[in-house]
């Protein structure tokens, strides 16, 4: 039989191939080193080495339970109450992975965005200035500015310009969750977080969402966990592979789509599992 | 017996409980309208108890049962907030919150002549009180606290975790998170939980016996000086709420008309605690409306 140690170490032998941007002359603005999620006593993640590059989308791909999620909710440390997170994140040469960090500035930089549209239960408007106001922004003509570019970056503007005091709730999954990239890239984060986004969302919405994404890579870093292929093949510039809790192949998403190092991706990509 | 009997048989059987408890419930409501509307005038709702004669009504008492179950709610509904927002929104679950959780059920299992009894001893007579509003909203407090802590967690629970993430995703704090994205979804819920729950306490009776005691001593309604004995106000005179005063009316009542009168108040009762209930569907519905859609 085999116990949780000995697949462990199974993994631990498998061939690797996780490239070192810095090594190819990327910037990079985030990496992890020794990163390890523990949900009690269970590991999630056992090793997620990885360096992000500057303006670039990043794709984190692998079959569900493999810990991309995990990952990706750690970076910006929502993890923070459900699990233990071990291990460097390093953003812009600091490590925001200690207690001294101020956690709530740190997502402000490191913005998210969900699987599921979470649109708070107020305006379209109130949806994205009130983070602002919290924040000291009080100046009306300064809050509408924000707010109407937001929506314009999120691709949203043209549709609800008229509506800004109508609940966000009534909007659409789509442009709901469009709303929500607004509401994050509005607080001005470096890098965007992005857990499944399209999951919930039609195919018409989906393909509005990669456009999207790929005009706001001019300004903001992405990371997307996905489970559509074509999407993370569509759009990344990366990819990152993940089983079983730890990252097997990181590499450009060519090399990864059309010539995997390693055998589970190869598999994966093509569809033989996962 | 094929499945399609079954079911049919099955059915039957649900429509004709259901039929019965609404049949009971009508029956009462009926009883007790029917009874007690002849009696209402502005008169019966304004004039003072009589002790012996005819013709007494219920004002002072109905004023007492409002201004009780306001100060009741002033005092219970932050701390039930504040015990929500704890329990739901902060507290992990360990031997400590496991602990709260069940002092609050058992105290909401609590008999309320038990806590009648118990405030009887502590606020009026350890505190000395006295038999006095002050008492009798102190009492009814414990009796409250529990459900009302209760619902208002369970109006928290309502509003999806995703709303939480939502919030501490932008940078806000997890008190910002609360007050700003939790508390104003949750706002209708939490407040028809209130209203709900002062539709209990507008009833409750055991509780306030001997704690705001049997007595309404006549009032001056021109007198708003909460320190004088005959205002309104005075937090330290006896007050005998509407429940209170029926149970009194029934148990030693020697006026003429005590059975008309125990049946007026108790149709003002029912009424009243009917038009809590429709008041928090109506205003729920509202708040959520304007609340969500601004």
């Amino acid at each position: 039989m085999l116990t949780s140690n000995d697949v462990r170490n199974e993994s631990a032998m498998q061939e690797r191939h996780v490239t070192q941007l810095s090594a190819v002359g990327e910037e990079i603005i985030l990496s992890t080193r020794n990163l390890h999620v523990f949900y009690g006593q269970h590991e999630a993640l056992f090793e997620g080495d990885l360096e992000f590059a500057n303006h670039k989308i990043t794709a984190l791909i692998g079959p569900s339970g493999s810990g991309k999620s995990t990952f990706l909710r750690s970076l910006n440390r929502m993890n923070d109450r459900i699990a233990t997170v071990t291990g460097e994140i390093m953003y812009r040469g600091v490590d925001v992975n200690q207690p001294a960090i101020d956690v709530y500035e740190m997502r402000r930089r490191v913005g998210m965005v969900f699987q599921r549209p979470n649109p708070f239960a107020k305006s379209i408007y109130d949806n994205i200035a009130f983070a602002l106001q919290l924040r000291g922004v009080t100046d009306r003509h300064q809050l509408d500015e924000i707010v109407e570019t937001s929506l314009k970056q999120a691709a949203l503007w043209e549709q609800v310009k008229d509506d800004l005091n109508k609940s966000a709730l009534a909007l659409s999954g789509g442009q709901a969750q469009r709303l929500c990239i607004a509401r994050a890239i509005a607080v001005k984060p470096d890098i965007l977080l992005l857990d499944e986004p399209a999951s919930a969302l039609d195919p018409v919405s989906t393909s509005q969402l990669e456009d999207t994404l790929l005009d706001l890579k001019q300004k903001y870093t992405i990371i997307i966990v996905t489970h559509n292929m074509q999407q993370a093949a569509r759009i990344s510039d990366y990819t990152a592979f993940f089983n079983a809790g730890r990252v097997l192949e990181y590499d450009t998403t060519s090399q990864i789509f059309t010539n995997p190092q390693v055998k589970i991706t190869s598999d994966y990509v093509s569809g033989n599992f996962g | 017996m094929n499945s399609k009997t079954q079911n049919k048989i099955a059915i039957g059987a649900l429509y004709g409980i259901a039929g019965f408890v609404v049949l009971i419930l009508l029956a009462l409501l009926g009883y007790i309208l029917v009874s007690g509307m002849p009696q209402l005038s502005w008169h019966f709702l304004t004039a003072p108890a009589k002790a012996f004669l005819k013709g007494g009504g219920v004002g002072v008492q109905l004023f007492n049962s409002f201004y009780l179950l306001f100060l009741a709610m002033l005092i219970s509904f932050p701390i039930a907030l504040g015990a929500a927002i704890y329990l739901y929104e902060y507290a992990k679950d360990n031997w400590l919150t496991t602990t709260i959780r069940t002092a609050i059920e058992i105290l909401s299992s609590l008999p309320s002549v038990v806590v009648g009894l118990f405030g009887f001893l502590f606020f009026v007579v350890k505190l000395r009180l006295g038999f006095s509003i002050l008492s009798g909203a102190f009492a009814l407090t414990f009796f409250n606290l529990p459900l009302l802590t209760r619902s208002i967690e369970d109006s928290l629970r309502t509003i999806s975790e995703t709303q939480r993430e939502g919030g501490l995703a932008l940078g806000l704090s997890r008190w910002e998170t609360v007050t700003k994205v939790i508390l104003p979804a949750a706002v209708p819920s939490i407040l028809t939980g209130v209203i709900l729950s002062a539709g209990r306490v507008f009833g409750e009776a055991a509780a306030l016996i001997y704690t705001a005691g049997q007595s309404a001593p006549a009032l001056n309604f021109m007198d708003w000086n909460p320190f004088n004995i005959s205002s309104p106000l005075n937090p330290m005179r006896p007050a005998e709420t509407l429940a209170v005063h029926i149970w009194k009316i029934n148990s030693e009542g020697i006026m003429p008309d005590a059975k008309a009168i125990s049946s007026g108040s108790s149709a003002v009762l029912v009424l009243a605690i009917l038009i809590f209930n429709f008041a928090a569907r109506y205003l729920g519905k509202r708040l959520y409306k304007r609340l969500t859609s601004a």
